[in-house]
């Protein structure tokens, strides 16, 4: 059944992440007003909406980049705005993410970048990083790339060797910026099919922000729809499909048409383009 | 301009001042860290150091050329040509090494340091590395500013080397005056106040080009405008801090 809001009833202990009534703005401009939202351990939750609608900024919110004014984010059960600088660290141990453009290191290559976190928080020798390394740049299909540098690389190469290296910890949580945009068939296949994979082989819970419904609605098992710095519909993918709400529906539909303005407010077009000849 | 943007100018002044502070205390602290990985500082001494070699020898090398033109035409003038040695090693040492030094250090290393950084944040590398739990300041900041500290008195005392040989490649070999002279001059009227001044003035200057260097690359826009404005800032600022460092350390040590 489409919601406003997440359950209530749904076990806390059971959310890895949760966002509680989240205000948070920039330069006087609300972003979140009154965010609710509750990521449950396993899943995949999709986290949609039109661009500029904060998806970033609440990546941001959880991994404690970004604080929330007020509100709360309670990441594995603890308000990330009241821990302390090295506890921020600890839980980002636990946690991986996939950056929009991959946000690969460009002095170093494919495998020392995957190599990285691994070389910062553990001692493991050189031999065993290499076999981990090995590994998770295959299950990305780019063993054969270990040796380019990112300069080297397109677009959503880059991405899956971003991809390696978020999982090469092993995190509890992934956290995905628009994973699909601008990779071609193949590659986004694989991408979707590896978050399942990750998902259902090894039990990390994934938070997926994007705007892409149909590749999203293949994987996910909870859907949040943001718009206006809330969520107006949250659900599985099908729930809301067939939701009756005007914003849904003009998101799922991609029509100009609906509450979610297409065009950034202006004057008049008739009127400014009949102003331009007299002046 | 407006009102609103006069009286906010010195507040904007102010504000960067105490970010500056902020960022050089978090900096400092990060040092300690910095240093348990010599691997990164070596790598950046590297970069910022031996990538300079060539524009140091070869300013070096010209100017202490003009040091034997100049200094021979000017000195013979009150008959004190002999004098040569001495005024081009006071002049280099305590002057032209650490301040032309500092200059084009601000302009090779500095403008690549502030670069460098600021596209990393524009790419989101920085914080890519704060969501992988890894410290920025420590594996990217930290060993870019010792790198630049360590490097920018190895560089002034190449400058300085170079810089009497060219002298005397002049002064000596062109102009006739006698080598003996040259050298033992210099070795009586140097002392070890004018090394110390000079080390002193490279180790202060290579503090305020790596940190103005490091700090705009930090806190620059994460825009293709905001990093080239940001490398511009780099070197004026840094030029005109050691000038004025130059000043407040030579009435120190007058």
């Amino acid at each position: 059944m489409l919601q406003d809001a997440p359950s209530a009833s749904a076990d806390d202990a059971d959310a890895v992440v949760e966002v509680r009534d989240a205000h948070y703005g920039i330069d006087g401009r609300e972003i979140f007003s009154g965010l609710n939202i509750r990521v449950r351990r396993g899943l995949i939750t999709a986290v949609m909406g039109p661009s500029g609608t904060g998806k970033t900024t609440l990546l941001r919110l959880i991994t404690g980049q970004l604080f929330a004014s007020s509100g709360q984010v309670l990441v594995f059960g603890r308000d990330i705005a009241s821990l302390s600088g090295s506890e921020i660290y600890a839980a980002r141990k636990r946690m991986g993410m996939l950056f929009q453009n991959g946000a690969l290191l460009t002095d170093i290559d494919v495998f020392d970048n995957v190599a990285f976190p691994v070389r910062e928080h553990t001692d493991l020798p050189e031999s065993v990083i290499r076999k981990l390394v090995l590994t998770k740049l295959e299950a990305v299909g780019l063993r054969g790339a270990a040796g380019l540098m990112p300069a080297e690389l397109s677009g959503g190469m880059a991405r899956r060797v971003a991809l390696a290296r978020a999982i090469v910890m092993d995190p509890e949580v992934l956290l995905y910026d628009e994973p699909f945009v601008g990779l071609d068939p193949i590659s986004l296949g694989m991408i979707l099919r590896l978050i399942k994979h990750m998902n259902q082989a090894l039990g990390i819970t994934s938070i997926v922000v994007s705007h892409d419904v149909q590749e999203l609605a293949t994987i996910a098992d909870q859907s949040y729809l943001l718009s206006g710095g809330t969520v107006v519909a949250s659900g599985t993918p099908q729930e809301l499909a067939r939701s009756d709400s005007e914003t849904v529906h003009q998101f799922m539909t991609g029509s100009a048409e609906g509450p979610v303005k297409f065009h950034y407010p202006a004057p008049d077009y008739a009127g400014q383009l009949l102003g331009a000849d007299e002046g | 301009m407006s009102n609103g943007v006069r009286r906010g100018l010195p507040l904007e002044g102010v504000r960067k001042f105490g970010v500056t502070g902020i960022f050089l205390a978090r900096l400092l602290l990060a040092c300690g860290r910095a240093l348990a990985r010599p691997r990164l500082v070596i790598a950046q001494i590297y970069n910022a150091g031996a990538r300079s070699l060539i524009i140091i020898m070869l300013s070096g090398l010209f100017t202490g050329m003009v040091l034997g033109l100049l200094g021979q035409d000017v000195l013979q003038r009150f008959g004190a040509e002999t004098a040569l040695g001495q005024m081009a090693a006071l002049a280099l040492l305590k002057e032209l090494g650490p301040v032309l030094t500092a200059l084009l250090f601000a302009g090779r290393a500095g403008t690549a340091l502030t670069s460098e950084i600021g596209l990393m944040k524009a790419t989101d590398q920085l914080t890519a590395m704060e969501v992988m739990a890894v410290d920025p300041m420590s594996y990217v900041a930290a060993p870019r500013f010792l790198g630049g500290l360590i490097a920018m008195p190895l560089l002034v005392a190449i400058f300085d080397v170079i810089g009497l040989l060219g002298a005397h490649l002049i002064g000596v070999g062109l102009l006739g005056v006698d080598r003996g002279t040259f050298w033992s001059q210099m070795q009586s009227a140097v002392g070890m106040r004018d090394v110390t001044e000079g080390i002193v003035k490279s180790v202060v200057f290579g503090a305020v080009a790596s940190l103005i260097a490091v700090n705009e690359g930090y806190q620059c826009e994460p825009t293709a405008e905001g990093v080239g404005l940001a490398t511009t800032r780099t070197v004026v600022a840094a030029s005109v801090l050691t000038l004025l460092f130059d000043y407040v350390l030579t009435a120190v040590f007058l």
